[in-house]
This record gives structure tokens, C-alpha cells and sequence, in this order.
């Protein structure tokens, strides 16, 4: 196992090298140039020149990505070209909105996520199963940013339960959570559900039965334990996902995160603020994925085994 | 008994009345200036922000403009911009997974490698850089949208071409003389294709979020051309003056994209069912 986890982070170093040379040269295919942005209309080309060597700019794109890559790792990001604050700043700012949301939203989506597919796999068929995969099929075709406005017109404007927008205080975090969670929801209850009722079938099933034990505690003590593996394991792929829509939905309620940040310095040039958000998804994506790959043989001695 | 799967995938009745959706939302689109006496384009100010009555069945928006001739005029534009998005990153994904099964070596290892280092990126991320790179507009969407479920459809192709590589009727077909090209062309291609074009159906629906999550950010269809994300990225800042002008498209794009899951799952149901009969005959 030990070997196994060593070699699984290891594996992420190619990943992450190949992660970083996407991320920083395709910023410079975007166009558009900050520095159009930071200069007065009308001022001398020197002054451009000497803007442009101020943040490297003049160099040949190889030796900026090298010099990037190697302040990265030290844990320099650079100086925003548009806000004039060092990335580091605006990123600890923004980054634990987005944590807290995509946390909240994470767990909020398993546990109900995890409750609705476990009920509508004991009624399979029935009609709380129908009603349950109704509702996941409804939640999951909305549109997220369409479904966060619709909750701010329901909550916020008609009931005047929770703020419109912004970031000040807990009940701030209800409706994205909501609006996140809900997407995330219908993911987790559809494997839930599935998984159950592919346990349900094997044969230790059976043997339980035979010996006597009560189906409800046969379902909820041994075939749930079985089916929440792949539960598990697809959650922590998803964190990915969840902040992909915690960037829509954090534009719709004005929250000042990661999403937020993107989106502002995408329309602004600001390459090294877009390359450090992107940069922060992507390992958070990469973390998902050795969390889940972890989970997993932690959880099922089959894939320790194949593994060893 | 021989009827195609499309055919018999109506015989759910989720499936007919997802399909009878479908139909009507592609009708409309294609013969939108017959349907309403309106134009999408024209504004009228003294008609903004009209609540549904019978002149304007849904209303009108901040330009006074009908928003069901909007919406229709929309689907035009949402609907063929998805789904020529996906119609490309199908073809492409199958010419590249079958090239990667069939050839393997490094081929299939520098494919599989781009294909699992996007696969675990959200599309909105990718479509959204892609975007930012193209330029706003129909076309910068229609590109971003196809790269972004490339990896999708190169992955199932490999893994189809893979599976039926090592089956008997391939070796039966190889030991009758059959060349490369015909086999994979006329032996593993076809038979990897319904697999592909149900996911491929199944990702026309989330294309279209996409786009309406590209256009909700301004970088889809540009104004006047009506597209139901742009109509929603006006309506969100009028979200309480006139909540109708954001409502409807949303709506249109839930009710479309719930239809395209509800026909895709009687369709797999269907296939599923002549895989069956195939089996025991």
C-alpha cells in the first residue's frame, strides 16, 4: 500500500509538468495584450518596452516558462499586470470562498445525494424510486447559473430569506451551496442507487439471507457498505467537476472566489492571475484524483491486490 | 420485429413524448419565420417588458422584443450550435481512438495520456480557456464545445475498437482474407458506431448547457442573434424587474435537455432489448 501511495504522487510530477506547459502556453495564444491595458493612449514605444521587461514579457517564451515554472514551485505567482498585487494575495483571498463553497457543496451532495439513492434503491420500481429519479433527472438537466437565479428570486427577492449576493455571513452560502449541491446530488444518488442494486445481487447477499438476518439490516450494515465504494471514489473525481460549477455559480451570486477571479482576469489579459487560478483547478482536480484512486484500494483489497 | 431502435424507443411512453418534444423544438427552429408574426430583431420600446398576454404568448423583453419569436429564433442557433459541436468531436474522437486501438505503440500511449489528462477537466474550464483563445461568438463556441468532449468520444471508441478487436468474427473475417482497412472500416467501425451516437445524443444535451453556460458569460452568439444562454445573460441582470425574460429560455434549454435523456435512455433500453434477441436466436 505504502509503495503503491509513493508511487501514485510520484506519477503526479509528468502530470503536473504537462499540466503547467498547457496552462502557460495557451495564455499566450489568447488575444489581446495586458500591457494595452496598463499603458496611456498615445504613450512612447519605449515606454511599452520597458513595461514589457518590467514583467518579462520580452523574453523568448521557453525561458518565461522556465522562470515561471521555477517561481511556481517556490510558491511565487507572480504580480498581477492589472491589479498591481502580487497573484499570492488575490489568490488567498479568493481561494477560501471557493473552499468553503465547493466544501459545503461536496458534502451536502453526498449525504443527501447518498440518502435519496439508498431509499430509492430499497423501493426499486416503487414509486419513491420514480419520484426520487424524476427529481435527480430534473436536477441534473438545469442549467446551473439558470437554477442559482431562479433560488435568488424564490429565497432572496419573493421570501427575503437569504442575501441576493455577496460573501457576508453563513447564511451568504446557502443558496450556492444549494445550487452546486443540487447538480451534485443527482450525480451521487443515480451511482448510489445503481450500485446498490448491483450488491444487492452477489452472492454474499444471499448467504446473509440464508443465514436469517433481517433484510433491512442485510442492505444497510453489508450491501451499502459494498456499493459506497464506487460512491466514494466518484465523488472525489468530482471535486473537479464541483468547482467547475462553483465558477459559473460563484459569477451569478457576486461571491468574490476563484470562479470570480478567472472570469474577471480572463476578460482583463491578466495572465498570471488566469494561470494561477487555473493552475490552483487543476491541482485541486489532480487531488481528487489521487484521493479517489487512494480511497479506493484503501477501501477494496481487490484493487490493493491487483495493485501489489 | 425488425424495426430500428430509434423507431421502437417510441413505444416507451417517456420515449414518445420526449421525442414529440424534440420534434417540435426542431420544427419551430427550422420554420421560425412562419411561426410568428414577429422579428427577433426589431425592437419596440414602447412594448418593453410586457408580462405574457395574448399578443406576446411569453412576454416581452428589455427591447420590447416577443420573447417566444426570441426563444424560437434561439433554438435555431442553441440547437445547431451544439449539435454540429458534437457531430465534430464525434467524428474526430472515433478517428482518433480507432487510429489509437488499431495502431497502439506510441500512438495509442500519447492519446490515452491527453485523453486522461482532459478527461478529469470540467468542460466549462476547457471551453471557457478555448473560448477566451477563439474569440467570442457562434463559431469560437462551436470549437470550444467540440474540444471539450473530444476526450469523451476517443476514449469509448479505443475502448469499443479494443473489445471487438479480439473478437472471433474478426478473426473469421481475417482468415477469409480481409484487409486491414476493410476490417476496421467495415467490421469494428460499425459496430462501435451505436454505442457512440447514443452517448453522442446523450452529450448534445449537455452541449447545450454548455452553450447556454458560454452565452450566460456573453462569449456565445453575439446580439442581435437570439441564443437561449445570451437571452438568459440579459435576463439575469433583470432578474427582478422582469424575471419572465429569464425564465422562459432556461426552461426551454431544462425541458430540451430532460427530452434528449428521456429518448437516449428508451433508446438504449431498445438496443439493449435487440442485443438480447439477437443473442438467444
Amino acid at each position: 500500500m505504502l509503495s503503491y501511495l509513493i508511487r501514485r504522487i510520484l506519477m503526479l510530477i509528468p502530470v503536473f509538468l504537462a499540466v503547467s506547459v498547457v496552462i502557460f502556453s495557451i495564455l499566450h495564444f489568447i488575444p489581446g495584450d495586458p500591457i494595452d491595458n496598463l499603458l496611456k493612449p498615445g504613450s512612447p514605444p519605449d515606454a511599452r518596452a520597458q513595461m514589457e521587461a518590467r514583467y518579462g514579457l520580452d523574453k523568448p517564451l521557453p525561458v518565461q516558462y522556465g522562470i515561471w515554472l521555477s517561481k511556481v514551485v517556490q510558491g511565487d505567482l507572480g504580480t498581477a499586470i492589472v491589479a498591481r498585487r502580487p497573484v499570492t494575495d488575490l489568490i488567498a483571498t479568493a481561494l477560501p470562498h471557493s473552499l468553503w463553497l465547493g466544501g459545503l457543496a461536496l458534502l451536502f451532495s453526498s449525504v443527501v445525494g447518498i440518502v435519496l439513492g439508498v431509499v430509492a434503491a430499497l423501493n426499486k420500481d416503487g414509486w419513491p424510486d420514480k419520484m426520487i429519479m424524476g427529481g435527480v433527472l430534473v436536477g441534473s438537466t438545469m442549467p446551473s447559473f439558470w437554477l442559482g437565479l431562479l433560488l435568488i428570486l424564490a429565497f432572496s427577492v419573493w421570501l427575503g430569506w437569504f442575501p441576493v449576493s455577496g460573501a457576508r455571513g453563513w447564511n451568504s452560502l446557502v443558496l450556492p451551496v444549494l445550487t452546486i449541491g443540487l447538480g451534485g446530488t443527482a450525480l451521487v444518488a443515480r451511482i448510489t442507487r445503481v450500485s446498490m442494486i448491483e450488491a444487492a445481487g452477489r452472492d454474499f447477499v444471499a448467504l446473509l439471507h440464508a443465514k436469517g438476518l433481517s433484510p433491512l439490516r442485510i442492505q444497510l450494515r453489508h450491501v451499502l457498505r459494498q456499493a459506497l465504494i464506487p460512491v466514494i471514489t466518484i465523488l472525489a473525481l468530482r471535486i473537479g467537476w464541483i468547482l467547475g460549477g462553483a465558477v459559473t455559480v460563484e459569477v451569478v451570486f457576486a461571491r468574490p472566489g476563484l470562479g470570480t477571479l478567472l472570469i474577471k482576469s480572463l476578460g482583463q489579459h491578466d495572465y498570471p492571475v488566469v494561470q494561477a487560478c487555473l493552475l490552483m483547478l487543476a491541482m485541486a482536480v489532480m487531488l481528487g484524483t489521487l484521493l479517489g484512486d487512494i480511497l479506493q484500494a484503501a477501501m477494496d483489497p481487490r484493487v490493493r491486490a491487483a495493485l501489489e | 420485429m425488425t424495426m430500428p431502435a430509434p423507431i421502437r424507443a417510441l413505444r416507451r411512453p417517456t420515449g414518445a413524448i420526449a421525442a414529440g418534444w424534440l420534434l417540435a423544438v426542431i420544427f419551430a427552429a427550422l420554420f421560425a419565420p412562419l411561426l410568428t408574426p414577429y422579428a427577433y430583431d426589431v425592437q419596440n420600446l414602447p412594448q418593453a417588458y410586457q408580462p405574457a398576454s395574448s399578443a406576446h404568448w411569453l412576454g416581452t423583453d428589455e427591447f420590447g422584443r416577443d420573447l417566444l419569436t426570441r426563444l424560437i429564433y434561439g433554438a435555431r442557433t442553441s440547437l445547431s450550435v451544439s449539435a454540429t459541436a458534437i457531430a465534430i468531436s464525434v467524428a474526430c474522437g472515433m478517428t482518433l481512438g480507432a487510429a489509437a486501438a488499431w495502431f497502439g505503440g506510441w500512438l495509442d500511449r500519447v492519446v490515452t495520456m491527453v485523453v486522461d489528462m482532459t478527461w478529469s477537466f470540467p468542460e466549462i474550464l476547457i471551453a471557457l480557456i478555448l473560448v477566451a483563445i477563439i474569440g467570442p461568438g457562434t463559431t469560437g463556441t462551436m470549437i470550444a464545445i467540440s474540444v471539450a468532449y473530444l476526450a469523451q468520444f476517443t476514449r469509448l471508441t479505443r475502448a469499443q475498437i479494443m473489445t471487438l478487436k479480439g473478437e472471433t468474427f474478426v478473426e473469421a473475417a481475417r482468415s477469409l482474407g480481409a484487409t486491414n482497412g476493410h476490417i476496421l472500416f467495415r467490421h469494428l467501425l460499425p459496430n462501435a458506431l451505436a454505442p457512440v451516437l447514443v452517448s453522442a445524443m446523450l452529450a448534445t444535451g449537455d452541449a447545450i448547457i454548455l452553450e447556454a453556460t458560454l452565452g450566460f458569460f456573453g462569449l456565445g452568439a453575439q446580439p442581435p442573434t437570439p441564443s437561449w444562454g445570451g437571452m438568459m445573460s440579459a435576463g439575469s441582470a433583470l432578474v427582478f424587474k422582469a424575471p419572465w425574460i429569464i425564465i422562459f429560455p432556461g426552461l426551454a434549454v431544462a425541458i430540451t435537455v430532460i427530452a434528449i435523456n428521456l429518448y437516449g435512455d428508451a433508446l438504449i433500453a431498445a438496443l439493449d432489448v435487440r442485443a438480447k434477441v439477437r443473442r438467444t436466436a
